[in-house]
């Protein structure tokens, strides 16, 4: 069996799997990290999205043989010694969120948009989100939490 | 690899032997419940047995459906609620706690919700028809108001004092002549009480509110946010394996062989074969997969109608099937009478849920009894379910729902309840079975497909003095209306439908609302009358007058006129004790006919408002899924196949697809409590359709609607 080695939130997994395997199913069945969700596994919902040297991927779409080496951020590691993220704030004051299974991915996106543009419009925030499906419709609320996480004024 | 938390919960505290029932007392209840003062929450007939209730739950028996939920005061001064309902995103966890937080009252983080667990809460129908807040919400705060009564007159009793002089707030009661103040849990301390709601129990007022009817964030948010929240799909348990389903490739296909032996040569790889459910198990569903993948079958198939041939079957095989809902006047001769008449007929398509979450379900067999742990709108129609596949009595089989990835109407069903536990026997190790997102659109059921026919007749002064309806397929919901018709029959086909189908969110109400309120504009332009004052002219009804008139008043109806490229349009709505009525203004692209909605301004009255900013985010999320179904959404079929069983080609709304929202919330306070997570999705299609008439002269009658230019 083939080991693959990946950095997970700051920490060496040597996984036994084939490198041809997406990194979602590793990340959830065998690291034990639920928090990254399987929505449609054909990268159209963004309910996977891990940071990946700090950029946004589908893990759905993700080979495990293809992140060796990058740094790997899911949800779980997105907070620090218990604090929340801002975004992860942010997404709770502006009610950004109903069943909330598409949140981690939609926090882990707006955490990597503000990463690269500190003070995104609200135009820059949709193209930002725009592979990402919030079946209940919070998707104003989502805005509304990235532009406070930015600490914007919001309109 | 975790446990999940759900499962420490006393999975060995009932006992299975049913002859137990006589000798139980109300001691084994509260070793369940822990000690305190426990009130039963009855619902239906007053004077039904709370004891009897509790002494059949304590034996594993199935409660009377008089009691709805149980409330607690718990000698640690936690107090837990303990209801059949289940939390899927609609924040009912933050509602309810709210509405017992009200009552008692006592701080929101001192309230825990049981919620969904077959054993430990109360037998509950589901959570589907808007009915939590229209009924559970209510039952709570009674007897929230009389565990207040008790514990004043507890603690006028110890200081002997008159409890007319006594105040409950933040988890104590206070006697504040003399500052002396006792906790609710010393008062419930060494106590074993299970009271019944006296009759004469007296609720706050909506206007005295000061925790209901407040923007409370969703309790337990964090759990969310931080990805620890484990839904059923993220459920494990020591020695579990993934199971996988060989599935006919067409509907209703017919297995003629099958060879298992290379899935089965595979390291670590169980084959089930139970009936005629195959299945794998595997240490990872990628393993499971490809040892599915191995499994060689022969199937033949059985023909099966497609998508073009939908709404010929639908008319004739509901032709005959006719169920007369309202009836009122003489139809007949108002149409004779009529100034005008008119007819159209509508059609609307299938349409899938799509909750994010697919359906999953981890079961484990321990002892004869076996537990699953699921996503669904129905835990005890689910145990109903797994009872009868399994042949066991109801002691046998437990069923917890962990809070869910949505529903929306669309689970109330056990489908992999019923595989994981199936497969989990036959491995003999617990199995958790997650469906794709092929398999859910494919295996699910839908929204029913629509076709409706309309006539109408108009008298001199634009009044409609003939309503004729048909509607085939979809259901009753929504069939009726908010106008003054004196002579009308509304009625209902029953079809035979080509896909499995099922509840939606506000059921055919999106179907029959969006061919009457797109018909009520037709029959306004022919009057030659502007659509709000045509409704206005045609209803008496106070409470959607109201709406009327506040939807236009915020929209800025009448003030600025439609072009080809930019329009309006308004439709109201009536269904779930809530009325509605949504004005929204589109663009449409020239070239392409793409129609685009900007704003949406939504009227809504469904009585006093628990939560406001809840509600609203409910109104902005019913919004996008009517966009849904309005724009995009169409389940597509043949030969026996979903042809667009995949998110890249059924299209849902996204981010830019959503216009800005501005909810007007009526919150009328002198009328009942409704629910909220329904109603608003009705009026977004019609109101679309009626934008484009304005805009084109071109009637929109399908759904979704698509403007061809």
């Amino acid at each position: 069996m083939d080991t693959v080695t990946i950095n997970v939130n700051g920490k060496s997994y040597a996984v036994p799997a084939k490198p041809d395997r997406p990194l979602l199913g590793i990340l959830r069945d065998e690291l034990d990290l639920t928090g990254t969700k399987y929505g449609c596994g054909e990268g159209q919902c963004g309910s996977c999205t891990v940071l990946v040297d700090g950029q946004p991927r589908k893990s759905c779409m993700l080979r495990l043989g293809s992140v060796q080496g990058q740094a790997i951020t899911t949800i779980e590691g997105l907070s620090q010694d218990e604090a929340l993220h801002p975004v992860q704030k942010a997404f709770l004051e502006a009610d950004a969120l109903q069943c909330g299974y598409c949140t981690p991915g939609m926090i882990l996106t707006g955490v990597a948009l503000l990463k690269e543009n500190p003070n995104p419009t609200r135009e820059e925030i949709i193209d930002a989100m725009q592979g990402n499906i919030c079946r209940c419709g919070t998707y104003n609320r989502i805005v509304t939490a990235i532009q406070t996480a930015a600490g914007m004024e919001v309109k | 690899m975790n446990r999940p938390d759900t499962l420490m919960a006393p999975i060995q505290a009932h006992p299975t032997d049913s002859s137990a029932v006589g000798s139980m007392d109300r001691r084994r209840f509260f070793s369940l419940l822990g000690g305190g003062i426990c009130f039963a929450v009855l619902v239906g007939t007053p004077g039904s047995q709370a004891a009897d209730a509790a002494l059949r739950f304590a034996a594993g028996k199935r409660n009377p459906p008089q009691v709805g939920a149980w409330i607690h005061i718990g000698e640690n001064g936690l107090v837990t609620i303990y209801t059949g309902k289940v939390e899927l995103g609609q924040n009912i966890r933050t509602s309810l706690a709210q509405a017992v937080a009200e009552e008692l009252p006592l701080a929101l983080d001192s309230i825990h919700l049981v919620m969904g667990d077959t054993w430990l809460t109360p037998y509950d129908v589901g959570t589907f028809g808007s009915l939590t807040t229209l009924q559970m919400s209510p039952q709570l705060r009674r007897a929230a108001a009389a565990a207040r009564q008790l514990l004043m007159e507890l603690a006028a009793k110890e200081w002997g004092v008159n409890p007319a002089t006594l105040e409950a707030k933040e988890g104590q009661i206070v006697h504040p002549t003399s500052n002396r103040r006792i906790a609710y849990a010393d008062l419930a301390k060494g106590k074993e009480w299970l009271e019944e709601i006296p009759a004469e129990t007296s609720m706050k007022h909506p206007q005295t509110w000061t925790v209901s009817g407040k923007s409370i964030p969703k309790i337990g948010g964090e759990a969310f946010v931080t990805g620890r929240h484990r839904y059923a799909s993220d459920l494990k348990l020591p020695g579990m394996l993934y199971g996988v389903i060989l599935r006919p490739p067409t509907f209703g296909a017919k297995l003629r062989s099958v060879n298992t032996e290379a899935a089965k040569a595979l390291l670590g790889v169980v084959v089930v074969r139970d009936g005629d459910l195959i299945g794998v198990c595997a240490p990872t569903e990628f393993a499971a997969r490809e040892a599915l993948d191995s499994i060689q079958a022969e199937w033949e198939p059985v023909p099966h109608p497609s998508d073009q041939e939908l709404v010929e079957i639908l008319r004739k095989t509901g032709v005959d099937r006719e169920e007369m809902v309202q009836q009122d006047g003489e139809l007949q001769t108002a149409l004779s009478q009529a100034k005008t008449q008119h007819t159209a007929s509508y059609t609307a398509a299938y349409i899938a849920h799509t909750p994010l979450e697919p359906r999953s379900a981890l079961a484990v067999w321990e002892e004869g009894v076996v537990t699953v742990w699921t996503g669904t709108q129905r835990p005890f129609g689910v145990q109903e379910e797994l009872m009868r596949a399994l042949e066991l009595p109801y002691e046998k089989v437990r069923v917890m729902i962990p809070d869910t990835g949505s529903g929306y109407g669309g689970k109330h069903t056990g489908e992999t309840a019923i595989e994981a536990a199936r497969l989990a026997k036959g491995a003999g190790c617990p199995v958790n079975v997650r469906w794709t997102r092929q398999e859910e659109f494919t295996w699910a059921y839908c929204r029913p497909a629509g076709v409706f026919d309309l006539r109408a007749g108009l008298s001199e002064d634009g009044k409609v003095i003939a309503w004729d309806f048909h509607g085939y397929n979809i259901g009753t919901a929504g069939i009726r209306h908010t106008y003054d018709f004196p002579n009308q029959e509304i009625k209902h086909h029953r079809s035979d439908s080509p896909l499995r189908q099922g509840s939606y969110r506000c059921l055919g109400a999106t179907t029959n609302n969006f061919a009457r309120e797109s018909f009520i504009d037709e029959l306004a332009h022919l009057a030659k009358m502007d659509p709000l004052a045509f409704r206005l002219h045609n209803t008496s009804n106070k409470r959607y007058r109201a709406c009327l008139q506040a939807a236009a008043e915020r929209f800025g109806w009448g003030t600025w006129k439609a072009t080809p490229e930019r329009s309006y349009g308004m439709a109201g709505g009536f269904e779930k004790n809530g009325y509605n009525v949504t004005c929204v203004e589109i663009t449409i692209e020239p070239d392409t006919g793409k129609i685009e909605v900007v704003r949406v301004v939504m009227a809504f009255d469904n009585g006093p408002v628990v939560n406001p900013a809840h509600m609203e985010n409910q109104i902005e999320g019913m919004v996008s899924m009517g966009l849904g179904g309005a724009l995009f959404e169409e389940i597509r079929f043949q030969d026996g196949k979903i042809t667009n069983a995949r998110l890249s080609r059924y299209r849902v709304p996204r981010f830019r697809d959503m216009p800005a929202v501005e909810c007007v919330l009526m919150n009328p306070q002198d009328e009942p409590l409704a629910g909220g997570g329904e109603n608003p999705i009705i009026s977004i299609a019609p109101a679309i359709g009626n934008a484009v008439f304005l805009a084109t002269g071109k009637r929109l009658r399908h759904m979704p609607l698509k403007l061809t230019v």
